[in-house]
Order: C-alpha cells, then structure tokens, then sequence
C-alpha cells in the first residue's frame, strides 16, 4: 500500500473511491470487513434460533421427529441442490468482475436471482402443503388452527400427522413453530438477497462494476453465501432427524 | 498489492463436494446409527459443509487476518451461548427435590 505514496497515482482514482480512503484496495477491504461484522450479526440471530430448536429438541426428541419426517425430503434436498449451485453462479460471478467479462458476470447475476427465486417457489409449494394439512401451529390464521389428523397405527396416508412413541401433538406443534420461525426467516432473508440481486443485475447491465471496484458483487455474494450456510444447517436438522426411526 | 482471484477450477470443486455432502447427508439420515449417533453425522457433513463455502465461497482462505477473527469471535460466542444455556438445563434435575 505504501509503496506508491511518492508516485501518488491514487490523486486521480477510480470513479467510485470514496475521498476519505486511500485507494481502492482499502475501500475494498473495509467493506469487506464491514459486511462481515454484519454477517457476524446475523450468525448471532440465527444462532438465538438455533439454540431454541436445540433446547426444545432436546425437550421431545420423538416430536420433533415425528414433525420432522411430514415434511417432504426431497423437496427440501432438491431445495438445498438449487441453493448449492446459487451460490455456485454468484461466486462465478464475483469471478467474473474481477477478471472484467460483463457478459458472463451479467448471465451468473441473473442465474442466481433465478436460483433463489426456484427456491422461495418450491419454498411456497411446501408451506401450502403444511396449510392444506393444518400444521400451521397457534391460531395465526382464523379458521385454520393447528389440528392435524393423527393417522392410526398402520394407516400411511402422508397427509395425517404419524406420531412416533412419546410423542404428543401439542409437541409437535412446538416442532412446527420453529420450523415455520426458522425456514420463514431464511425465506426472509432469500427474499433481501433477490432485492439485492436485482440490484446487482441492473448496475451490472450498466456497466458499474469492473476488476478495480467490485464491491458491490463481493459483499452481496458473502451474504448470499450466508443465507446458503444457513440452509446447509436447516436441511438436516429440520428434514432428515427422524427418518431413521422409520425402519 | 492486488487481491487474490480464486480460480474457476476451486469453485467447481467446492460446488461437487456440496453436492456430495449432500447426497451424503441424505443417504446417512436413513441409516439407524447406533448410540444416536446421526446427529452427529449429519452435524459432522454440515459443518464439513459451511467450512468449505465460508473458505472457498466467501474466501475467507484469502482475506486478511482481520476477517479470520472476526469469524472466529462470532463463532465463539456461538459456542459461549450454547455452552452456558445447555450447562444450565443439563444441571437443572440436580437438583430435582426443588424441581416441579
């Protein structure tokens, strides 16, 4: 960084330099520093919910797998594969901008807004499914209070709730509260990320970002890359915790 | 001194590996491990998981120092909020002649 001080070409830099830094690579490196302070925040708050379903798990282990294994498994792995390869294009992007090509940078952008947009439908188709069986838990909707069917020894129907030994609905629905807490607010999250993402595609189409100044990319793509951890914690967890005593 | 670009070739790499990890964690919860153990795996697969994305994706491999301890504080707060709420549940039956 020093070593340019007598020949001073930062006098004149780049368009986006803030005055009160010295040059891009600083700019750079405290908005990188700054959004993780940010994500450090985040992991704080999604770290309270994780604590709150560790406790209650550890409170009825038989309900929350009971919960666990209504929900569909292979919409939630096919959910965590479209989450995975979002990721995948948004580092691609960030690739991209700092070797300067703006037309893949544009095509990443879009994929990944595309991505998480697949993912908050397959999101929604779920939820639907959760509303149609009446396992949205407390009364949050009038006429459709948690009350699910509880399936009788040996019938399969998925639509009724299959109670595993030990456990009781009221459980359950402790289940439900923070699976709905917990993937809403990551669906929350998803829903930020592709504002920002739109964002990022129509600076992008205009051109703003290039290998100097590519902050912008960089530090969207560290909070997407977030939401996507969250997500690779969320899926076992809330999908896969009861299906071994299936067999 | 310029930043460092990860190369294409890591990132398809770390992409397969978490479908893998994936693939893997599905196929690991239908097992019945003995001793309850499949929390532990699937934990195991999903921190395995989250390390390569925050190194690779998030290139915390290549940032500086700084950034290193920033993750690494928020982490261990992660661990003081549970250490000291579980050390607080897990006592509590000791004293099970006050207890309800």
């Amino acid at each position: 960084m020093a070593s340019h001080a007598t020949t001073a070409p930062e006098v004149h830099g780049h368009r986006a330099l803030q005055h009160h830094f010295e040059n891009m690579e600083q700019q750079r490196e405290a908005g990188t520093l700054g959004m993780w302070i940010f994500l450090v925040t985040e992991i704080m708050f999604f770290g309270g919910m994780f604590l709150a379903y560790t406790l209650y798990r550890s409170f009825y282990p038989m309900a929350f797998a009971s919960g666990s294994n209504h929900l569909d498994i292979t919409l939630g792995a096919v959910n965590t594969g479209v989450l995975i390869l979002s990721s995948f294009t948004m580092a691609m992007a960030v690739y991209f901008t700092q070797v300067g090509k703006q037309r893949p940078q544009v095509i990443c952008l879009a994929l990944t807004l595309v991505l998480g947009l697949t993912f908050l439908g397959i999101k929604a188709v779920e939820y639907k499914s959760k509303w149609d069986d009446h396992l949205i838990p407390g009364r949050l909707f009038a006429g459709n209070p948690f009350d699910p069917v509880v399936a009788a020894h040996g019938d399969e129907d998925p639509h009724k709730l299959h109670l595993l030994e030990g456990a009781t609905v009221k459980q359950v629905e402790m289940f439900y509260w923070i699976y709905f807490a917990m993937t809403g607010m990551h669906a929350l999250h998803m829903i930020i990320g592709a504002g920002l993402l739109t964002f990022l595609l129509i600076y992008s189409l205009k051109g703003r970002f290039d290998p100097e100044y590519h902050s912008p990319v960089e530090v969207i793509g560290l909070y997407w890359h977030f939401v996507d951890i969250v997500w690779i914690f969320l899926f076992p967890l809330l999908y896969l915790l009861g299906r071994h005593y299936l067999h | 001194m310029s930043e460092h670009i990860v190369p294409v070739r890591i990132y398809v790499t770390i992409f397969l590996t978490l479908l893998v990890g994936t693939a893997l964690t599905v196929a690991a919860a239908r097992v019945d491990f003995p001793y309850g153990l499949n929390t532990l795996v699937a934990m195991t697969i999903a921190v395995a998981k989250a390390t390569v994305v925050v190194l690779y994706f998030m290139h915390v491999r290549y940032s500086t120092r700084l950034v290193w301890v920033i993750v690494g504080a928020a982490l261990f707060w992660m661990a003081i909020l549970f250490a000291f709420t579980f050390a607080d549940f897990w006592t509590r039956p000791w004293l099970s002649t006050q207890m309800s």
